[in-house]
């Protein structure tokens, strides 16, 4: 009810009370009266009632006026000043409320206005302080963005899932020629990306473990190191450093870690190289020397032998000096510049590298293990990963081969080298048995090695044995491992200059960590990764032999479509294009003449879109094309599968065209280079990015709703 | 009757060298060419000492050392490892299973003969 009408009910109730109240009063005194006097009276009133009802209207008027002023100075005030907060505190901060009406009511305008005035300086400080952190934030990013993309080495960071957070550029080019296809998109690397396409999980999370340990040990640098294998048989030697969060001082946690990655294949291979090299030179010279040697001293020592003797000897020594010039010649041509390079080795306490061997030898092997002497602040230098596999394949063997039924681990020092001893009683093993050992690869159960124990002690410059330790009826293994000495320095050099340009491959909102068990289709729509793509093929029937000729496809990570991180694949179909599918998408005969075939192809794309969620416009059309392949290729698309088509018809049921030109229209999309499928799945991706909001509005917010509302449109029903 | 001195190694260019001298210093010799060779010539001929090279056709000098010392039968049998491959390491293990001294070409001849004898008669 608006203050004006309240107030004119409020006076009317009020005369109407006055008025009645006088009246009946008089009605009440006239009807007491009796008869003769009230028709004496009669006449006298009626003359009078004019000046009795003016008196009553003025009363009524000035109690109407005064009621007035009163409520124009409080209710009427006090409700503009209700609108003028209202107005204050949402629409306009700046407004401040007129000071009338009666005077308390001023005063409370007048409060309002001061708490105003404060809660606007206070919201101006919050902003500017967050304006402030905001861009100190920003130009940190783009400080550590520059630095990276300028950095020679390659960088990727990961969050503890082993999803890649940021790479650089160099990191990319790597990864790429790394690829085993060749083909245009093979790009294991990528923001979401898990990491442990590119590496074993276990050589990650020993070398999480290993930096655990060093992080509670004072002094010690948090740094792990490791040479793996690629797939495709690259060298790759890996420095991990974790990244702390966490105040300094404070308990530090780790939530991911930088790799530093350098492809030392070649520089294996010249080492390699080298030290044959070295070997032939010096333990071949050896031979060689020796045998000179002696023959020399059985001449000057024996001058008294037989001229034939004397003949044997001389015999000799032109055979080893012309062995020897050969030897030499043959070393001076084959010397290169040689760059040194060393299996990185780290350095390890003697007790953390054989607890580590316990747990591994104890969970993989159900062996059990104990310890003996195991000197205090012995360390090695070794490539702890590949001597725990070592010590794991070593004790697999004892148990199976020999019928172990426990082993024991003791470490010593031994002159500059370290004596690590595994012990057991049973059977002695026999040399041939010990040299199979030696030279088969490491394998333990399901997990395979590509090295073998002569491998790996080679690596260390080391030697092993097994031993019979007579006085205990028992047998040993000795491996002989360097030592090393302890909190050496660590080289620590990055090469940076300019700082101008930046890179696009990074995602820091990824280390949030992902709830990995929560179902795909509990999944928000926007948390989602996609691959959005596009095939074009020779004709429209899979199951009458048309083939894909090409697929394009670039990711969705974090909502950004991520144009770099892109697949784009000719494929030869085996077969003759028609003229009319030439008109469609432009692919000539000629372009696809050298182009790797739809086996070669698919398990590339495989790879490409793991862990993801597939998005095509008119999805069903394409699945076919892919699904009719799994068998001949061996690999399965089972991803769950999102189509525009279906979620514009979704979105918008009243319109008629769900063709990608008329959707992309619809939502404002630029369109390149159609009908290509490279093109084709830029458009359908800005479209599905566009789509996640709307479906949101409409009330469908994660995978499995989007899945549900898709099945249930008209289209769904269509076959194709 | 003189000390038999077994020499085992796969290269006549040595061979012929140490058996001369060994011959010249008054002890008998008897010549393996390698690992198997070896091991049957030490059961046939009983020698009271052995040159043994590393590198070897038909098992290597370590093992030869190894299956000799397992042996209860020639426990009298001195065993000095003559190779090429000088690396700490290896010396270390030819020592360690079983072998009385290690020596790594080249080698003076005098120190050979000089180890020879130690060994066999260590009070002289």
């Amino acid at each position: 009810m608006s203050v004006s009408r309240t107030f004119v009910l409020g006076a009317a109730g009020a005369v109407t009370l006055v008025v009645a109240s006088v009246g009946l009063t008089g009605l009440g005194l006239w009807g007491d009266l009796p008869p003769q006097i009230q028709q004496q009276l009669a006449p006298e009133l009626s003359a009078r009632i004019g000046t009795v009802i003016a008196v009553v209207v003025m009363g009524c008027a000035g109690a109407v006026a005064g009621l007035h002023a009163l409520f124009r100075g409080y209710v009427g005030a006090a409700g503009k000043l209700v609108e003028e907060a209202e107005l204050m505190l949402t629409a306009n901060p700046d407004h401040r409320a007129s000071l009338g009406g009666a005077p308390e009511i001023a005063a409370l305008g007048a409060l309002i206005n001061r708490m105003a005035d404060e809660r606007q300086s206070l919201r101006r400080d919050v902003e500017a302080k967050i304006l402030e952190a905001k861009t100190s934030v920003e130009e940190e990013k783009n400080r550590l963005a520059a630095l990276m993309s300028e950095l020679t080495q390659s960088v990727v960071v990961c969050n503890l899932d082993g999803r890649i957070l940021l790479y650089n550029n160099r990191a990319r080019l790597q990864f790429r020629a790394l690829g085993e296809g060749g083909g245009k998109g093979s790009v294991p690397i990528g923001l979401g990306r898990s990491i442990f396409t590119v590496f074993e999980r276990g050589l990650i999370a020993h070398a999480l473990e290993n930096i655990q340990h060093r992080l509670k040990r004072e002094g010690s640098q948090p740094l792990a190191n490791f040479v793996t294998t690629t797939r495709s048989g690259q060298l790759l030697r890996v420095q991990m450093a974790p990244v702390l969060t966490g105040q300094e001082g404070a308990a530090r946690t780790v939530s991911g870690y930088v790799l530093l990655l350098d492809n030392i294949t070649r520089e294996f291979e010249t080492e390699g190289r080298r030290d044959r090299l070295m070997q032939s030179l010096t333990e071949g010279s050896r031979a060689s020397l020796g045998n000179l040697r002696a023959a020399v001293e059985m001449m000057c020592d024996y001058p008294d032998m037989e001229a034939r003797e004397r003949e044997r000897f001389a015999a000799i020594m032109r055979d080893e000096v012309g062995a020897m010039s050969k030897r030499l010649d043959q070393a001076a041509a084959e010397f290169t510049d040689a760059v040194k390079i060393r299996w990185p080795l780290e350095d390890v306490l003697a007790m953390d590298l054989v607890q580590a061997a316990q747990r591994r030898v104890e969970a993989r092997l159900e062996l059990p293990t104990k310890t003996e002497e195991i000197e205090e602040e012995l360390w090695l230098r070794v490539d702890s990963f590949s001597i725990l596999q070592a010590v794991t394949y070593l004790c697999s063997r004892i148990k199976e081969d020999l019928e172990a039924r426990e082993v024991r681990f003791r470490a010593e020092a031994q002159n500059r080298r370290v004596a690590l001893d595994i012990i057991w009683s049973g059977v002695p093993v026999s040399s041939e048995t010990l040299l199979g050992w030696e030279l088969d690869p490491m394998n333990v159960g399901s997990e395979a090695s590509p090295l073998t124990l002569r491998d790996v002690v080679d690596r260390h410059d080391g030697e092993f044995w097994a031993q019979r330790e007579t006085t205990k009826h028992r047998q040993y293994f000795r491996l002989l491992l360097p030592m090393a000495h302890p909190q050496e320095a660590i080289d620590q050099q990055a090469m940076l200059h300019g700082a101008d340009s930046r890179p696009e491959y990074y995602d820091f909102d990824l280390f949030r960590s992902r709830d990995a068990h929560s179902e795909l289709d509990e999944m928000p729509l926007a948390d989602l990764t996609y691959t959005v793509f596009d095939t074009e093929t020779t004709g429209l029937k899979p199951s009458e032999g048309d083939e894909i000729i090409q697929i394009g496809a670039v990711r969705i990570v974090n909502g950004r479509v991520l144009r770099q991180e892109s697949f784009e694949q000719l494929v030869d179909p085996k077969r003759t294009l028609t003229h009319e599918s030439i008109q469609i998408h432009g692919i000539t005969q000629e372009m696809i003449k050298d182009q790797p075939t739809i086996d070669r192809v698919l398990p590339e794309f495989h790879t490409f879109c793991e862990e993801t969620v597939l998005v095509a416009h008119n999805a069903a059309f394409d699945m076919r094309f892919l699904q009719i392949k799994e068998g001949p290729t061996g690999v399965c698309f089972d991803h769950p599968v999102l189509d525009t088509l279906l979620l514009s018809a979704v979105l918008h049921p009243n319109q008629d065209a769900h063709k990608l030109e008329a959707i992309a229209e619809r939502m404002g999309v630029h369109i390149v280079g159609r009908h290509n499928a490279m093109g084709d799945a830029i458009v359908t991706a800005e479209v599905f990015q566009r789509m996640i909001p709307l479906l949101a509005a409409a009330g469908i917010h994660t995978l499995g709703e989007a899945r549900a509302a898709s099945e249930k449109t008209y289209y769904a029903r269509v076959k194709y | 009757m003189p000390k038999k001195v077994l020499i085992v190694d796969d290269e006549p260019n040595i061979v012929i060298s140490i058996e001369f001298l060994m011959k010249r210093e008054g002890f008998a010799t008897v010549v393996a060419h390698d690992g198997e060779a070896a091991l049957e010539k030490v059961a046939a001929e009983r020698p009271d000492l052995v040159l043994l090279d590393v590198m070897m056709p038909r098992r290597n000098g370590y093992e030869v050392c190894q299956m000799l010392r397992a042996n209860p039968d020639y426990a009298g049998l001195r065993i000095i490892m003559l190779t090429a491959k000088g690396r700490e390491t290896e010396v270390a293990k030819g020592l360690a299973l079983g072998a009385d001294a290690y020596m790594t070409k080249p080698f003076a001849t005098k120190d050979l003969v000089a180890q020879v004898r130690k060994l066999l008669d260590p009070a002289a």
